[in-house]
């Protein structure tokens, strides 16, 4: 069997029979991980170009493809000690690293037309109050509209597109008033020009474009660095298949390149990469990740087997079927479509903002138009005044009000291990007041652990889980969780089947069941968990495996129920494996046996009691239900399908990520809603002003920076733990 | 006022001067990792990887 897989489909070939991949790389954090990374690659023949790229973790590698082989070269990064796997990017990515550089260049041009228009702008205003002529003024005025009108027409493409769509969708979004203001005002300031006027507003116009855009940029940054640590995720997560190849010789391909008809071998210990039916071989087949079931079930000829799950005993060959219709995930992915239709569309805060803002502005300039030639004002006049109420109530701080805030909460969230995947999430967990817990993977670990190793002798628990590193058995596997030195055995041999065993000191060691060690099997204390045998010469143990409940669980729920959160638990695992669980965390309130359909089913029930769901899970069958709640999150060890379906995911062992989404989401919310308190405080304020025609650019100028700086300023205290 | 005539165009041209160089920039890659470039600068060993992977 190669042991160098088939990553052709990741390869890009360039001319001169040049090869480049990217790359996706594990616990890469400093300048020497840069270092070593480069210069190793840089050292082995072949490889002409390695860039790591530190900020979304990717590795760039170019190299000849007639001396090397692209499983080589991930064979070069792991052997200077990282863990990289490969990496296709999504259009969708591109396309969004695309449009982050436009906005960056929109937002050069407007910085570059507000810096030079504002040097105008200040001669003319300290001019009104000096000896400045009016021939200066008028070319100053001429030189400002030089620059402001190519400058808005450039960098103002993001507002007046996206208004464009919304005006076609016969919908008004924040993008509308913001448009109708810089046109106006520059129109407006172009004819004033013309006529001699005093007064142009070109910097107002040209600022209030670099104020959004500063907005619109960061809030497009945190999107794109989630998303290109989420995608690394996803390849780190990419598995591996064994496919039988034309001549029966076995190739290993990634399991996204397997198609419909392929055979495929999965060894003991293996996560099955694609829904199949067994075509020889018998084994057990653990689904806990797909139904929530933990007790294993048998899999023979013939039978169907689903991705996801784990291969725990004997070595099958399967014919994959993924694209066949009536597979569990297909059911699943069914549900998860009607769950997703029916979620009733919370409307995002700021286009209800945006709904209720464009007509109100719009309406008050135009009454003040009407008012001023109804006591007698000449109609430029008039018309210079409705203009200046639209300047000044450009919804500046208000754009930035909400996006400012989300950046930062985002930021600390990032920082503590939860990676938002929906824009509005923090919006919906703010609100939240029952958390549902599914039990497998999300309270408990995901992998089993042994149970009762305290309870043993150290020196066989230690011996036990050296053994067990030689065999790929998963049960073996949480044996050799236990291992202090990680070196397995060198005489170690594993019996497929029985176990594995080994001569230690001269004595004959076997780990594995009951009936292979000799040791005589009595049934578990508790209903939970499988047994593992290990003797040593005449000392022998039974081992207990189950899986454990997380690390500060019992911590997180009453830290949550401190929050004034009701917690409930929904698990399609038997009731029997979820009540201790759940007497052990202290929550009364729990389901077990619970098929996917019953789930969104109860979140429906709950939701229809008024209450606002976040649903914590990590099975394929808690996918439906995910979508179902109002909010919900996801362990990073959660099968991909529920991973994309969460609003959130979160890093590592520990369940306390999901306070600190609740808290943060809180905070959070707060400083939305006195943002925006201080834009409408700012508009009651000036617009009043506006109407009386009392607004000159220096104020238009000083009032909008003044507030979009206060909201900003006021943002950064998402920073602060609440 | 005479002082105008060739005082702004001067800072006109040292504006897009500037605009120029931050699209220069842009167009080098030099904003896709914040991150590495921070860390980057601090090592010494530069000389055998001046060519990038594009």
């Amino acid at each position: 069997m190669p042991d160098t897989p088939d990553l052709s489909i990741f390869v890009t070939h360039r001319p001169n029979r040049t090869a480049a991949m990217e790359l996706a790389v594990d616990g890469v954090g400093c300048a020497a991980c840069i270092r070593k990374i480069e210069n190793g690659l840089m050292q082995v023949s072949g490889i002409s170009a390695a860039r790591l790229n530190l900020t979304d973790r990717r590795l760039a590698v170019e190299w000849d493809e007639d001396a090397l082989s692209a499983g080589e070269v991930v064979q070069a990064v792991e052997r200077i000690g990282y863990h990289a796997y490969p990496f296709r990017s999504v259009d969708a990515a591109s396309e969004e690293a695309r449009h982050a550089h436009w906005l960056l260049r929109c937002l050069a041009v407007a910085g570059f037309g507000a810096t030079n228009i504002m040097l105008l702008s200040v001669s003319v205003w300290s001019g009104h109050v000096s000896d400045m002529t009016e021939e200066t003024r008028d070319l100053f005025h001429w030189l400002s509209a030089l620059i402001a009108l190519p400058v808005a027409a450039y960098a103002g493409q993001p507002f007046f597109r996206s208004a464009l769509r919304a005006l076609r969708a016969r919908q008004v979004n924040m993008d509308v008033p913001i448009s109708v203001g810089i046109v106006l005002a520059l129109g407006m300031s172009t004819v004033e020009t013309v006529l001699h006027a005093q007064h142009a507003y070109f910097d107002s116009a040209i600022m209030l474009i670099f104020f959004l855009l500063c907005g619109r940029y960061l809030e497009q940054a945190m999107r794109r660095r989630t998303r290109a640590v989420a995608g690394n995720l996803a390849a780190l997560k990419a598995e591996v298949a064994h496919r039988f190849a034309a001549n029966n010789e076995i190739v290993i391909v990634p399991a996204a390149a397997l198609r419909v008809g392929d055979r495929i071998l999965i060894r003991p210990g293996e996560r099955v990469p694609a829904d199949g039916v067994v075509v020889s071989g018998t084994s057990e087949v653990d689904g806990s990740l797909i139904t929530g079931e933990t007790k294993p079930e048998a899999a023979f000829a013939g039978a169907t087997i689903y991705a996801g799950s784990n291969n725990i005993s004997g070595t099958l060959t399967v014919r994959v079927t993924a694209a066949a219709s009536g597979t569990l995930v297909d059911e699943v992915q069914r549900l998860l479509d009607k769950a997703l239709a029916e979620k009733s569309r919370v409307m995002r805060l700021a286009d209800r903002a945006a709904s209720l803002y464009a007509p109100v502005v719009h309406l008050t300039g135009a009454l003040t138009v009407l008012a001023w030639l109804a006591v007698g004002a000449s109609v430029h006049d008039a018309v210079v005044t409705g203009i200046a109420v639209l300047i000044i109530t450009c919804p500046c701080a208000l754009a930035l009000a909400i996006p400012a805030v989300h950046v930062v909460a985002s930021g600390r969230l990032f920082r503590c291990g939860v990676i938002l995947n929906a824009g509005d999430a923090l919006e919906r967990l703010a609100r939240v007041d029952t958390v549902v817990f599914d039990k497998t993977g999300t309270l408990t670990l995901p992998e089993p652990r042994v149970a009762n190793a305290s309870e043993l002798p150290a020196d066989m628990v230690e011996a036990a889980a050296r053994l067990a590193l030689s065999s790929r058995h998963p049960l073996a596997a949480a044996v050799a969780r236990e291992a202090t030195l990680r070196i397995p055995y060198d005489s170690a041999e594993e019996i497929p089947g029985c176990g594995v065993r080994a001569t230690l000191d001269g004595v004959e060691a076997r780990l594995g069941s009951p009936d292979f060690c000799g040791v005589p099997a009595r049934k578990p204390a508790r209903a939970e968990g499988s047994i593992v045998a290990f003797s040593w010469g005449n000392r022998s143990m039974l081992l207990t495996i189950r899986q454990s409940i997380r690390p500060e669980a019992a911590a997180t729920v009453a830290a949550l129920v401190d929050l004034g959160l009701n917690i409930r638990i929904l698990s399609g695992d038997r009731p029997e494996a979820v009540a201790p669980v759940a007497a052990n965390l202290g929550i009364g309130n729990w389901t077990g046996g619970v098929s996917p359909a019953d789930k969104i089913a109860e979140i429906k029930r709950l939701r229809g009691e008024g209450r606002r769901i976040l649903m914590v899970g990590d099975g394929l069958n808690d996918a439906p239900a995910l979508a179902a709640a109002d909010v919900s999150i996801s362990p990073i060890s959660a099968a991909h399908m529920t991973q994309a379906q969460a609003d959130a995911v979160f890093l590592g062992e520990q369940l306390t990520p999901v306070i600190e989404a609740v808290l943060t989401a809180r905070k959070a919310h707060q400083l939305i809603t006195q943002n925006l308190f201080a834009a409408v405080s700012y508009n009651a304020i000036a617009v009043p002003i506006a109407i009386a025609g009392y607004v000159t650019p220096l104020v238009a100028a000083v009032a909008m920076s003044g507030s979009s700086i206060l909201v900003t300023v006021n943002a950064l205290r998402a920073r602060r733990a609440p | 006022m005479n002082v105008l005539i060739y005082l702004v165009p001067m800072a006109l041209l040292l504006g897009l001067a500037g605009l120029a160089a931050f699209m220069w920039s842009l167009r080098d890659g030099q904003y896709e990792d914040m991150d590495g470039s921070a860390v980057r600068i601090l090592s010494d060993d530069d000389l055998n990887s001046t060519d990038k992977a594009a």
